[in-house]
């Protein structure tokens, strides 16, 4: 795996050998690979669940698996995706790789609690797996009583233990990056010269602490409900089940953001790089995350329009809703505004930004459309809110996370990835991920229910074309797989520096020293100055 | 290279022993920040059946002692006297002080627990833990009150878990301080531990009144 070329110089991958000097690391470097290792896997095994998702509905009546074992598959499906891949996703392995290199520090503020929130979310997939292995669940991820609680024979427990001890994970990364971005930002890096790409994971980090131990609690009394009766749920006892979903959406509509917000910095990241300008409006786009993550702390009840909560509570949040368009849309139109008359080169990284701008786009309006109290109603439960949701994770959290993983390959591996494969599979997701959802827009609206594994028969068509996307998309997924493990060893050297971009990350060897830096950076200019880092690349050659 | 030397607990990814000690103490203040969004949950929860339920919460409050409530209210917060001393003894370096204040908070704690346990079981006895055999003398709702001491274990539960958390944390204070780790110049983890055993007691100081308190004026 090591050439010559990288042998010479000592990296954060030779500094030391052997199993313990991994499982037992404190560098946030190798850590943030291991969490890539473990969110690789939970991604493709939430891809089987998909998988058989999709070939069950290319026939109207269940002819692979009976009503109970698809039901099993959604909710493995959901809790997986959710909670074991996209959460951690981002910020567990990309924000912690370059988050501390992006302000300039050695590490995180507390590297032992870093390698404790990976060890968390391996346990807490661990008695995931276990619930899959021993029999499924079959509550769907959101778990809603009085179902969850006193009807399903299925493992409801240990899939909430597990969801619980990843919570904590979750929280550990957050609490760590907020006192990194406060406290170990290098000399002459203040607020406004950081990042958007730290900017972005710091408002996802003031998320997870602020509604991770909501849905903590809300799991114990959930457990609790369900092991001893406590009644809190219970309407035998007064208990009300419609305060389960406040409790449940306090977190999980913010939980959204968890994924999302990492990867709108992802993409101001490579939009300026690309097309070799500043990011237009760089204030407001930063201060648009920290927009999002407060407001979305106001909207949860939107999920709630038909569970009987008050009419006005419904018309106060589909108002409110409507308001996170604006700090999405800012982020929209100024990266739109920073490509205008730029350097633009279209690069693997810069094809998966594309392809976020487009699908976000998609994703956000229709995101009105169930914001709107009305359509809501008659779209409420259907494939119109699977392809709506689906969109942003998948369309906006995965293509970001993967042009990202292209983007920072080669300072991660030291290595550059093969660009022509690079940009088929670019192209492959793009087309697959709109052939699988954007039928399920159409389907939804006509009135097929989400969670049904039978349908029909009008249907078929439309499901035939989502499971062929279905089938694109996987093998648009297996590529990077390939070739990434391929460059590790047959991709030409990167150098320090392959895109021109102005990141401190990037003014080190790839891949970078244990400690980053060789001596602690000083920043005298703003981000994305790429006049400043051709006169130094000038001072330098001269 | 000179604070290296100087303060050996310095951690290699902190250039001064000022930054690692205030990014050990914002790391506590956000950490607490969670366990204000975890317990409120119960809060709200709590607030929202009182409201619904105000009689029965009323009634099944007064069942419980509020003498023995009152005192451990009180024993708790001396610990959280002996606490403050405790850290106030690192600060000065009175290494035997230290030693002494975080046994006599141990000891505090270890008298909130075992009264704990005293009313706990007392409600074992009185049939009024939530399940089949419940029953509350003198109304017929019998669910909510049921609800409020379902209310009453989760909460004063999960409170006395982060007391015995607390317990263990002071426990390894104790040995470090026994062993002369903490000096004037590094004593944070005796600072930050005291945040949470303050933390902990206010959490009581508010479950105090809204689980003894409610209804005394209906006596």
């Amino acid at each position: 795996m090591i050439t010559e070329a990288v042998q010479e110089r000592e990296t954060y991958l030779n500094a030391s050998y052997g199993i313990k000097s991994w499982l037992l690391t404190k560098d946030h470097k190798r850590i943030a690979l291991l969490y890539l290792h473990t969110i690789t896997f939970f991604f493709f095994l939430g891809g089987i669940f998909a998988t058989l998702i999709r070939l069950e509905l290319l026939t109207p009546k269940g002819s692979l698996v009976s009503a109970d074992t698809y039901s099993k598959l959604f909710t493995l499906h959901g809790v997986i995706m959710i909670f074991f891949f996209l959460i951690p996703s981002i910020p567990a392995t990309l924000g912690n790789f370059f988050l501390p290199m992006m302000i300039g520090a050695k590490d995180l503020a507390f590297p032992r609690i870093n390698l404790l929130s990976w060890y968390l979310l391996v346990i807490g997939g661990c008695f995931a797996m276990y619930a899959m292995l021993a029999g499924g669940v079959d509550t769907g991820w959101t778990f809603y009583v009085p179902y969850s609680t006193n009807y399903s024979n299925t493992y409801v427990i240990a899939t909430g233990l597990g969801i619980f001890i990843a919570g904590f994970s979750s929280i550990l990364t957050g609490l760590n990056f907020i006192v990194t971005v406060h406290r170990m930002r290098a000399p002459g890096m203040t607020w406004f010269r950081l990042p958007l790409f730290v900017w972005s994971n710091y408002a996802t980090a003031l998320i997870q602490v602020l509604g991770t131990p909501v849905i903590a609690i809300t799991l114990v009394l959930l457990i609790g409900e369900r092991t001893l009766h406590i009644g809190i749920f219970d309407p035998a006892r007064g208990g009300d089940p419609v305060l389960f979903q406040h409790l449940f959406w306090f977190y999980s509509h913010p939980a959204v953001y968890i994924m999302v917000l990492p990867a709108l910095g992802i993409i101001s990241e490579l939009v300026s790089v690309f097309s070799k300008k500043p990011v237009f409006g760089y204030k407001v786009v930063a201060f648009s995350s920290v927009a999002i993550a407060v407001l979305g702390f106001l909207v949860w009840g939107h999920h709630m329009f038909v569970s009987g909560q008050s009419v006005y509570a419904g018309l106060v949040f589909s108002f409110l809703s409507y308001f996170v368009a604006i700090p999405s849309a800012i982020k929209v139109f100024n990266w739109t505004a920073t490509l205008h008359k730029g350097s633009i080169s279209y690069a693997t990284p810069m094809l998966y930004a594309f392809g976020f701008i487009g699908l976000f786009t998609v994703g956000g309006l229709t995101g009105l459309f169930v914001a709107c109290l009305g359509v809501d109603v008659h779209v409420h439960d259907t494939y119109f809110v699977v392809a709506h949701f689906h969109y942003i994770m998948v369309g906006g959290t995965i293509m970001a996370y993967l042009g990202g993983l292209h983007y920072w390959w080669p300072k991660m591996s030291g290595r550059m990835y093969p660009e022509g494969w690079a940009k088929l599979s670019a192209l492959i997701i793009y087309l697959g991920f709109n052939l699988t959802f954007f039928p399920q827009f159409i389907l939804g609206y006509l009135g097929m229910p989400r969670r049904y594994w039978t349908y029909p028969d009008e249907f078929q068509v439309l499901h035939v074309m989502s499971t062929a996307g279905a089938s694109v998309l996987a093998v648009g997924y297996l590529m990077p797989l390939v070739y990434f493990m391929w460059s590790l060893r047959y991709g030409p050297i990167a150098g320090p520096n392959p895109w021109g971009a102005t990141g401190l990350e990037w003014r080190t060897s790839s891949p970078p020293p244990a400690h980053n830096f060789e001596e602690t950076p000083i920043v005298t200019t703003d981000a994305y100055d790429y006049a400043a880092l051709a006169a130094m690349e000038e001072a330098k050659v001269g | 290279m000179d604070s290296h030397i100087q303060v050996p607990e310095l951690q290699e990814q902190f250039e001064t022993p000022a930054q690692q000690k205030d990014a050990s103490t914002l790391g506590m203040w956000i950490f607490l920040v969670t366990e204000v969004m975890f317990f409120g949950g119960l809060f709200l929860a709590y607030a929202i059946y009182r409201r619904a339920f105000a009689g029965a919460f009323g009634l099944a409050s007064n069942t419980l002692n509020v003498w023995i409530g009152a005192v451990n209210t009180g024993v708790l917060l001396c610990s959280s006297f002996t606490m403050v001393l405790a850290v106030r003894a690192a600060q000065i370096g009175g290494r035997r002080a230290l030693v002494v204040f975080l046994i006599l908070t141990i000891l505090l704690g270890g008298v909130f627990l075992g009264v704990k346990a005293y009313e706990w079981n007392e409600k074992f006895e009185e049939h009024h833990v939530p399940g089949p055999t419940f029953h509350l003398e003198g109304t017929t709702e019998q669910g909510p009150a049921q609800l409020f001491f379902s209310l009453y274990f989760t909460m004063t539960g999960l409170h006395a878990l982060h007391m015995v958390i607390g317990e263990g944390l002071m426990l390894f204070l104790l040995w470090h301080a026994y062993k002369g780790k903490y000096t004037p110049s590094y004593y944070t983890p005796v600072d930050v531990g005291g945040l949470y055993w303050h933390f902990v007691d206010i959490i009581w100081i508010f479950l105090f009144p809204l689980l003894y308190l409610i209804a005394r004026h209906q006596h």
